[in-house]
């Protein structure tokens, strides 16, 4: 049985920047179990030997040459930015 | 003209019927006046629409057209569209106007055809009802307050109801197939890699794959020559020729072997679900083909696998919604964390954030290995299972989904119950198989999808057997009633 309490799911939350609101942390905690619950069927599976399965055709990575390939579109691509100047993203100060 | 099929269509345009303005434009009314029953679109885009068939009777008139020139489609919300909003059924990408096109979109603006819109879907695709999209539940035309089914639901609602002649659609865990199956309408999702997942929106990149919601096979084989072929901006794609999928449609089904797991008809089924299963497979009996029942004895072992490794790739997917770069961002961040939190924290919806907060657990510092690694073994053990069983098979039938479409807001308190409407689907996506659903009846007088599951790349056997079916039966014909 995983059961995660309030502060396990307010640590998941900050590791992944997602905002929860206080008062729905309980169910988040709930449901989050129950579903951990569920994958631990997978416990109880023999997998010694098994190789993990990455690519369901198991291909690897394809290697391409080192060669440019797109044109810098940057105006284009920064054009539905939140907030951009002078071509950079602008984010809150970061060092003071 | 609205219940004629891709391939009456066209040759109605070919012999000069009806031009693709005119096609366009009934489709465009259709949607004006119906669709605010069902909100199985998200955008429409009329303008671009009607230009696109302008172009497509001028290059018609100029002897210049394939075989979908001038046919309007549908285009599910996820898939990136230069210019229009793609808003993947999220607050977070409400604002996002795409500067690009999907591979997708560019191969089908390439064979003339005409996008009506973009459909409605589960927000970032995570979903099995249709429910969590931020633009609101869709409504199943089969009957109100029934959903659709998910994610593609508004591709599955609107190709149900005649708004489209088809559309497109995306399946991780059943995202074609189950809503294919509560509509009533013939879905396939192709092999993973077979059809490109450049510029559609990443939801579990391991079983992501795009593929045709249309009335008939014969129309899902059409849209198939269009969608399937190695692009190499997507890393996944694979280098695998293109036949043409309409050339085995006519083959005889003398001799077909069809596997049935007995695993897909026991506890969980709807016991008059498997009535209509097991008659749609008569059906084929009566057409020659050899029925023998096989075993896939992990089956039990998909559905916690998947919600281990779909969590996990959407957490690491989903990160790029952070506020920054495009989409939503919150009002005056105080630092770069509040920046992201509350950026992501107002953009997401419930499930999409739990399903972050699973994956997110399940791959943090101390976890992997028992949650990730082991369930990338377990999917290899559940691939195993149907390899073994296509060496003495050449399609394996069952159910799509367990029941018919339920209520809205039946489930929606229940993820585990919900994530379980998947539960015949979802080791196709593990397994990176080929897999259909096509009306085989009804119980209730709503409707209930036959799956059919193919080797890899046997796109051609599966179009070919579900095309045989609808040869001999006419439920792929049937259309709800208030939308005849």
């Amino acid at each position: 049985m995983s059961t995660l309490d309030k502060s396990d799911v307010e640590k998941i939350a900050f590791l992944a920047r997602l905002g929860i609101d206080e008062q729905d942390i309980p169910e988040y905690a709930t449901n989050l179990s129950n579903i951990l619950d569920m994958v631990e069927q997978l416990d109880s599976v023999d997998t010694d030997g098994v190789k993990p399965m990455a690519h369901p055709l198991d291909a690897v990575q394809r290697l391409r040459a080192d060669v440019v390939t797109e044109s810098n579109d940057r105006e284009n691509l920064q054009s539905h930015a939140p907030e951009v100047e002078q071509g950079l993203y602008l984010v809150p100060r970061v060092v003071e | 003209m609205h219940n004629k099929t891709i391939a009456e269509l066209s040759a109605g345009l070919k012999a000069g019927e009806f031009s693709s303005v005119e096609l366009t434009q009934s489709y465009l009314d259709r949607i004006n006046s119906l669709d605010e029953q069902l909100n199985s679109f998200i955008t429409v885009t009329p303008e671009l629409a009607l230009e696109q068939a302008k172009q497509a009777d001028e290059q018609r008139a100029a002897g210049n057209a394939g075989i979908l020139n001038g046919i309007p489609l549908a285009q599910k919300d996820i898939f990136c569209t230069k210019g229009v909003k793609t808003s993947c059924g999220s607050k977070m990408l409400d604002p996002f106007i795409s500067p690009y096109n999907a591979t997708t979109i560019n191969k089908f603006n390439d064979s003339g055809s005409v996008m009506l819109g973009k459909t409605n879907m589960d927000e970032f695709a995570m979903g099995s009802s249709n429910e969590t999209s931020w633009y609101g539940a869709v409504q199943n035309p089969w009957r109100k307050n029934a959903v659709p089914g998910g994610s593609s639901g508004g591709s599955a609602a609107a190709v149900a109801a005649r708004l489209a002649p088809a559309a497109t659609g995306t399946d991780t865990g059943g995202s074609i197939r189950q809503p294919a199956s509560f509509c009533g309408i013939t879905g396939l999702k192709p092999t993973y890699g077979r059809v490109s997942r450049y510029g559609m929106i990443a939801f579990a990149s391991s079983l992501d794959q795009a593929g045709p919601m249309t009335r008939t096979a014969e129309d899902a084989a059409l849209m198939l020559n269009v969608m399937a072929g190695f692009d190499p901006r997507d890393s996944t794609s694979v280098e695998e020729t293109v036949p043409d999928y309409t050339a085995n449609l006519n083959d005889s089904m003398a001799g077909l072997k069809i596997g049935l797991p007995k695993e897909y008809f026991s506890e969980g089924l709807d016991d008059a679900v498997a009535k209509v299963i097991e008659s749609a497979v008569k059906e084929y009996e009566k057409m020659g083909a050899v029925i023998k029942e096989i075993s896939l004895p992990t089956s039990n072992l998909a559905v916690p696998t998947y919600y281990i490794i779909a969590p996990s790739e959407c957490s690491s997917n989903l990160s790029r919604m952070d506020g920054v770069r495009f989409g939503h961002r919150c009002e005056d961040p105080k630092d770069l964390n509040d920046l992201y939190i509350r950026s992501r924290g107002e953009g997401f919806g419930t499930e999409v954030k739990r399903r972050i907060l699973v994956g997110t657990y399940a791959l943090s510092e101390g976890f992997y290995d028992a949650y990730y690694v082991k369930a990338q073994k377990t999917r290899r053990l559940i691939t195993n299972d149907f390899n073994q069983a296509f060496a003495d098979v050449d399609v394996i039938m069952g159910p799509a989904a367990p029941s018919t479409a339920f209520n809205i807001g039946e489930l929606t308190d229940d993820p585990i119950t919900m994530y379980l409407s998947d539960i015949y689907t979802i080791a196709v996506n593990l397994a990176g198989l080929p897999g259909m659903s096509i009306p085989a009846g009804f119980v209730n007088d709503m409707p209930v999808g036959l799956q059919l599951i193919g080797k890899h790349f046997a796109e051609s056997k599966l179009l070919n057997v579900a095309h045989q079916f609808q040869q001999a039966t006419d439920w792929h014909t049937k259309a709800p009633a208030a939308f005849k």
